[in-house]
């Protein structure tokens, strides 16, 4: 097509900003502009496929677990991943890692998903559970202890239970869904509560390379947006949307909602934040805990005890508020039953 | 805490005996605290007539939970008395202005006033310091303490405001009052339309001002870029009148806002430069004594003590800048120590050389006043001395970023380009897109703005060249 051509088409026929030559069928949720749906899959894949590239995330022959937990963004993550892998010979080996955190109702639907992934794009799938590897449930862990901190026990599992299912397929890396509203949600928080060290950590796209497997989020640039409304919603891929029955996180809710508002006045603001996170001057000096393993799992742990066999000794013993930070409040019916059981606190565990 | 509670005495109230035994003993130990305290007992000598006549109301709920003798402010969070809150709100301001060496004795301070709350304090605060200064000088046999002098600017909007011209004409003659009815040493009050800075016919400035406003298209945009006006504005009148120090009112409910809303921006690089005590990158150095205080604190100060100010200048923030205050606003309400902690993170970002005062050079060493200079404790990568900034909002840029700069001056033609070295959130949200339309709006820039990017455009090609010099094929200065 010459250039007159283009330009006589730019006008109020409406074709796609991209291509020219067909209708548009959405708004690019990024740019706002009008584009088809090939162009969209086109430049989605492109981006992503960039990201990857420029920063180096696999190398070839690397084997990459990809975090799956049934939910739109590894479902998108998986898709995409093994089809730039077969379009561009990354020789990458991929695998899905799901971890069973046990919450009926939840996560057995979404696993579920993440099964028929495994058949749809033929990528072997592993899944561990919070009750294989530490033998409590999150629902059990709940009934226990309630629906405050649950969320704690369960992030500080999950983020073990990876590293181990990691660990069994020997894999080289973990790919996780992380996109750019969970990234710019982060830095967000980081300075609302004054979080240095992890606002100088959590833009990296590759994190914990002196670790026992790194991650990588090759979403860090991606839409939320355009990873549910357009993706999962033209290809029909198959996944899971439900929020989680014992997650009712207000406090990151109210920078989520913020996001979204500054995302409908100015689309490029969610980018922006995650430059603004990248370019901040944080003094090099900014001290982090030196790393050693955990004395009774062997896991990374800066301290004698991970964290996770903290919390779980805790569960084990019937205490558990141990291993949690501030237990101060407002004095909640969970805490009023509990009292009992935090009364009995001892101080023979020196951490 | 000597100060505090001799204040506390003098206001009528006790504090146990063994506390005020300490004090006393401290005071005699050490020299210098008595000057120390006057200046505090100066700060609630006013407050005196006030707080004493509550008295009726102690050992009752509610009293103050500092001297435990008068009541404590009614409503909001807070738990002193009147007299105790406004000690400890001098006092903040008073730490700042002293350890960070913020008002020398032989400054002479301009104090940018919108007649809002913090404006109003930083007025009044800065007035107090230097009646006292005042007194001491006439106090001294040898007058050899000089006394800092003050002025007050404020810039007229009035053409671009949708303020009816007569409460506007209000709103001056009660500027006016404000700053005339101020005690001696009396302080002279700037009022100068913000057209000012492009034309010295009000007419022509008022238009060209429009006409730039008027290619804004981003809401935001236009609420920034009226900032950087106000900026020059300022910096006009402090330079014209020989000021030495630019004192601004920024509160730390304000600075918490343009943390979130420079990350939002896209400007985290630049983002320490703009919230230090000191920023010197301008012809006269900018200070903000009252960094640490929360708005409503200030709000409250003037309130109880009967200072007027003018909300009818302080419009609603819009766009980005809407959506963070409120945003920010609904964080402090769920959380009051919200908007100090995220003033604390930003604190901790590296500053930039600039971030602190010129060095005074010896002549002004031989001066007799004795000053305790706390060096600042400050660390900025002393490698990197010379930033480069962008052209219309002043901004340090990052090295980086600079990719982009090059590429543009590489065809650079016309005296639009230089416009190429602004920040991208100034070419994003402020800049015309259009070409055509950039070389229209760079020459409606006001001059003091074209001259500040000509003189870095100079000392950026300097050193772009000398970054890239291993590249460049021959001598001359084609390309670059």
């Amino acid at each position: 097509m010459d250039e007159a051509e283009v330009k006589s088409k730019k006008g109020p026929g409406r074709l796609c900003y991209i291509c020219n030559q067909k209708k548009p069928a959405l708004k690019r949720p990024k740019t706002l502009e009008q584009i088809c749906k090939e162009c969209f899959y086109a430049v989605f894949e492109e981006e992503i496929h960039r990201v990857i590239v420029d920063n180096q995330l696999f190398k070839p022959g690397e084997r990459i677990a990809i975090g799956a937990s049934g939910g739109k963004d590894s479902t998108v993550l998986a898709y995409v991943l093994s089809e730039l892998n077969r379009r561009h010979n990354y020789g990458l080996d991929l695998f899905l890692l799901s971890v069973d955190e046990g919450i009926t109702g939840y996560r057995d639907d979404s696993l579920e998903t993440v099964k028929r992934n495994e058949i749809q794009y033929g990528l072997p799938l592993k899944v561990v559970s919070y009750k294989d590897l530490y033998g409590w449930t999150m629902d059990e862990i709940v009934k226990m202890i309630g629906l405050k901190n649950n969320c704690t026990f369960c992030g500080v599992f999950r983020r073990q239970a990876l590293d181990r299912g990691a660990a069994l397929l020997k894999v080289d890396k973990l790919a996780t869904g992380h996109n750019a509203d969970d990234i710019a949600e982060t830095i967000l928080l980081n300075i609302l509560r004054g979080d240095i060290a992890r606002l100088s950590r959590c833009t990296s796209i590759t994190t914990g390379e002196d670790g026992p497997i790194p991650r990588c989020k090759p979403f860090k640039y991606t839409y939320e947006k355009e990873i549910i409304f357009t993706y999962a919603y033209f290809k029909r891929l198959d996944y899971f949307s439900t929020e989680c029955i014992y997650s009712p996180n207000a406090y990151r809710g109210f920078a989520r909602e913020f996001i979204k508002d500054l995302e409908r006045i100015r689309p490029r603001a969610i980018l922006d934040i995650i430059k603004s996170g990248e370019n901040f001057r944080i003094s090099t000096s900014t001290k982090m805990p030196e790393q050693g393993t955990c004395e009774r799992c062997g896991y990374i742990s800066s301290q004698k005890w991970c964290k996770a066999c903290v919390l779980l000794e805790g569960l084990n013993r019937g205490l558990p508020k141990l291993g949690i930070g501030r237990t101060r409040g407002p004095l909640g019916i969970e805490q009023r039953t509990q009292r009992s059981m935090q009364s009995k606190q001892c101080g023979t565990l020196d951490f | 805490m000597a100060c505090a509670a001799a204040a506390c005495h003098e206001n009528g109230c006790c504090k146990d005996e063994d506390d005020e035994g300490l004090v006393l003993s401290t005071k005699k130990r050490t020299a210098e605290p008595t000057i120390k305290t006057n200046s505090v007992l100066v700060a609630t000598a006013s407050s005196n007539t006030i707080t004493s006549s509550t008295e009726d109301s102690e050992h009752r709920h509610g009293l103050c939970v500092k001297c435990k003798v008068d009541a404590a402010l009614a409503g909001d969070e807070c738990n002193l008395c009147f007299g105790c809150f406004r000690a400890s709100l001098f006092g903040k301001f008073k730490v700042t202005v002293t350890t960070k060496d913020l008002i020398s004795p032989t400054d002479n301070v301009l104090i940018a006033f919108s007649g809002g709350p913090s404006s109003r304090v930083a007025l009044q605060f800065v007035h107090e310091i230097q009646q006292k200064a005042q007194r001491n000088l006439d106090a001294s046999r040898d007058k050899s303490y000089p006394v800092f002098g003050v002025g007050a600017a404020f810039i007229d909007e009035s053409a671009i405001s949708s303020i009816s011209s007569h409460e506007f004409e209000q709103a001056i003659q009660d500027i006016r009052l404000i700053v005339s009815s101020l005690a001696p040493p009396a302080k002279e009050l700037h009022i100068a339309p913000i057209g000012n800075i492009f034309s010295l016919d009000p007419n022509d400035g008022t238009e060209r001002l429009k006409e730039l406003l008027h290619t804004i298209n981003d809401v935001t945009g236009k609420e920034d870029f009226l900032q950087h006006l106000r900026m020059i504005s300022l910096q006009k009148i402090a330079s014209d009148h020989g000021y030495t120090k630019l004192v601004l009112g920024s509160c730390a409910s304000r600075i918490a806002c343009h943390v979130i809303s420079a990350t939002v921006k896209g400007q985290g690089y630049s983002l320490p430069a703009d919230i230090q005590y000191v920023d010197a990158r301008w012809e006269v150095p900018v200070v903000l004594p009252l960094r640490d205080c929360l708005a409503q604190e200030l709000k409250m100060l003037c309130h109880h003590e009967g200072l007027k100010t003018l909300e009818l200048l302080d419009g609603p923030r819009s766009g980005i800048n809407g959506l963070v205050s409120s945003f920010v606003t609904l964080l402090q309400e769920e959380n009051p120590s919200r908007q100090p902690t995220i003033v604390r993170t930003a604190e901790k970002l590296t500053p930039f050389n600039f971030n602190r005062l010129p060095e005074i050079d010896d002549s002004s060493n031989h001066l007799p006043f004795r000053r305790r200079h706390k060096k600042l404790n400050f660390k900025s990568d002393e490698s990197n001395t010379s930033e480069f900034f962008c052209q219309i909002c002043n901004s340090p840029i990052k090295n980086s970023d600079l990719e982009s700069l090059r590429s543009i001056l590489g065809h650079s033609e016309t005296g639009a380009n230089i416009f190429g070295s602004s920040c991208s959130s100034c070419q994003f949200q402020i800049l015309p897109k259009e070409p055509s339309s950039m070389e229209h709006f760079y020459s409606l820039l006001p001059k003091s703005m074209v001259a500040r990017a000509r003189e870095g455009i100079c000392c950026n090609q300097d050193r772009l060249r000398e970054q890239i010099k291993d590249c460049l094929l021959s001598d001359d200065e084609e390309g670059i």
